[in-house]
C-alpha cells in the first residue's frame, strides 16, 4: 500500500490514484477509506454552488488565490454536470482556474456527475476525505446547485458560498426556501451589470424570513476582476468562527459522521438483499403475483423481509 | 458499471485559436469518454500537473503555432520525469509529415494531422490506453 504512504505525505500522485481508486470502486478501496479515517478530518470544507455560468469557477480561483498568500495548502473539487447527450462529458472548470496548475500548493480535481457507483455524494465526500489526509487545509468544493446529490454535497460543507447573478428576478423566487437555507455567504457576482442592487434587496428580503440563527451577508463581486473576493474570504472567516464559537462545527460532523453510517449501511444491506439469489427468485414470483392482484406489494415486501437473513 | 476513459485536452502555444481542440473534446465525449478541458495557452508543465492530479489516462494536444517540435517533447519529458509515462499522449494539429518521426521518437505516441477524421483519434485511444 506505497500509495497510501504517498498520501500521507502529500505526494499528487498518489492523492490523484486513491481518487480514482475509490470513484470506480476498485478492489480494496473500503480498505483505503477504513486506513485513512484517523487521519483525516483537518480540512475546511468550503462549498461553492449556484446556478451555471454564474462564475462559481472564476470565483473559486481568486478565493483560492487569496488563501493561498497564507501560505496554506489548497485542494478544489470541481463538479461539472455530464452531458445528457452520451455517457461522455467535457469538464471545463479547468478553464478558469489555470495559473492554479502552477502552484504546487493547490491541487485540483475535476468530477462529471454521472458513472459514480455508490452516487455522487459519496464519490465526493470520499475525495473529500483523501484531499484532507493528503493535507489540503482548505477544500473547495464547486457544484451547480441542483439536484439531490449535490444539495447533499453542499449540505456537508463546513460553509457555503452561494453564488448568484444580477437579474435572476424570477428565478430567485423559484429557488427553493430549502436551497436558500444552505447559503452561509451570498454572493452577488457580476456586479458590473446592471441589477445587481436590486437582486441584492431581493435575497436579503429572503433572508430576513429566515428564522436561522446566523445571519447570511450578501457580498457583491466581480470575479473576473478580483473585485469582492476580501470580502467574501472575511464571510467566510465570519462563519467559521460563528460554528467554533457556538459549538456547532462539532455538531455538524456528528451529524455527517451518523449520516455516512446509514449510507454505508443502506447501502450494503441493498447490495446483500439483491444479489441473493433466492430472493431474487422470491421477488420474480412474488412480482407477478402483485401484477395479477393475487397479493399487494406491502404483502410481498414483508415477505421477502422475513426471508432475509443478515 | 465501466468508468468512461478520461482525457485531458489541451491547447500548448500561444496562438489563440482552439477550434481544433474543441472537435476533438466533442469527438471524444460523444464517443463516452470524460473530457477534461483546460483550453488555451497552456504551457507543458501546465498540462503535466493537470494530468496528474485529474489522473486521466490521456493527453490529447492539438497544436497550430509551429511550435510542435518543442513544446511536444517537452510534455513528454516532464512526463517522464514524474513517472507517468503511461499515460497516452497524443497530439493532433498542422504538423509536417517530416516532423513526425522525432515526435514519436521523444515519446509522443501518435499525431493526427488535419483531415483525419476523429473516429480514427477515438479508434486509436480505445486500443491503446493503459487497461
Ligand atoms: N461580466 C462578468 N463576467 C464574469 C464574472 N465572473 C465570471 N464571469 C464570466 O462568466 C462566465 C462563466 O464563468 P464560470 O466561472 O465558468 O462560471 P461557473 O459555470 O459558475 O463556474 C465566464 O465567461 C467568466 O469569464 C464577473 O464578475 N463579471
Ligand atoms: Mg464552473
Amino acid at each position: 500500500m506505497d500509495l497510501l504512504q504517498g498520501l500521507k505525505k502529500g505526494n499528487k500522485r498518489a492523492a490523484a490514484k486513491l481518487i480514482t481508486m475509490i470513484e470506480n470502486r476498485t478492489e480494496g478501496y473500503q480498505d483505503v477509506l477504513k486506513e485513512i479515517h484517523k487521519s483525516s478530518g483537518k480540512a475546511y470544507v468550503i462549498g461553492i454552488t449556484g446556478p451555471p455560468g454564474a462564475g462559481k469557477s472564476t470565483l473559486t480561483d481568486k478565493l483560492v488565490k487569496e488563501i493561498r498568500k497564507q501560505d496554506k495548502k489548497v485542494a478544489i473539487i470541481a463538479i461539472d454536470p455530464t452531458s445528457p447527450f452520451s455517457g461522455g462529458s467535457i469538464l471545463g472548470d479547468r478553464i478558469r482556474m489555470n495559473d492554479l496548475s502552477l502552484d504546487p500548493g493547490v491541487f485540483i480535481r475535476s468530477m462529471g456527475t454521472r458513472g459514480h457507483l455508490g452516487g455522487l455524494s459519496v464519490a465526493t465526500k470520499s475525495a473529500i476525505k483523501i484531499l484532507d489526509v493528503y493535507g489540503a487545509e482548505y477544500i473547495f468544493v464547486e457544484t451547480v446547485g441542483v439536484g439531490q446529490s449535490e444539495i447533499e454535497i453542499v449540505k456537508s460543507a463546513d460553509t457555503t458560498v452561494m453564488v448568484m447573478v444580477p437579474g435572476l428576478g424570477d428565478d430567485i423566487q423559484a429557488i427553493k426556501a430549502g436551497i436558500m437555507e444552505i447559503g452561509d455567504v451570498f454572493v452577488i457576482n457580476k456586479a458590473d451589470r446592471d441589477g445587481a442592487n436590486r437582486t441584492r434587496a431581493e435575497i436579503e428580503m429572503m433572508l430576513d424570513f429566515s428564522n436561522s440563527e446566523f445571519k447570511p451577508a450578501v457580498k457583491m463581486a466581480v470575479a473576473v476582476d478580483g473585485k469582492g473576493i476580501n470580502d467574501i474570504i472575511d464571510e467566510i472567516e465570519r462563519h467559521k468562527e460563528y460554528l467554533i464559537k457556538t459549538d456547532k462545527y462539532h455538531h455538524n460532523r456528528v451529524t455527517s459522521a451518523r449520516e455516512e453510517i446509514v449510507e454505508i449501511i443502506k447501502e450494503n444491506i441493498t447490495d446483500k438483499i439483491f444479489n441473493d439469489h433466492l430472493i431474487s427468485s422470491q421477488l420474480a414470483e412474488l412480482t407477478q403475483k402483485v401484477v395479477k392482484r393475487e397479493i399487494d406489494p406491502y404483502t410481498a415486501g414483508f415477505n421477502i423481509l422475513k426471508s432475509i437473513k443478515l | 458499471m465501466d468508468r468512461p476513459i478520461r482525457v485531458l485536452v489541451s491547447k500548448p502555444g500561444l496562438d489563440g485559436h482552439d477550434r481544433g481542440a474543441k472537435v476533438i473534446a466533442r469527438a471524444l465525449r460523444d464517443a463516452g469518454m470524460e473530457v477534461i478541458y483546460t483550453g488555451l495557452r497552456q504551457t507543458p508543465e501546465q498540462i503535466v500537473n493537470a494530468a496528474i492530479q485529474e489522473d486521466v489516462d490521456v493527453i490529447a494536444t492539438s497544436i497550430l503555432s509551429g511550435a510542435h517540435g518543442t513544446l511536444l517533447p517537452k510534455i513528454a519529458e516532464l512526463l517522464k520525469e514524474q513517472g507517468a509515462e503511461d499515460i497516452l499522449f497524443i497530439g493532433g494539429g498542422v504538423i509536417p509529415d517530416e516532423d513526425i518521426p522525432e515526435l514519436i521518437e521523444s515519446g509522443v505516441k501518435a499525431i493526427f494531422t488535419p483531415g483525419t477524421p476523429t473516429s480514427e483519434t477515438v479508434e486509436f485511444i480505445v486500443n491503446n490506453v493503459r487497461k
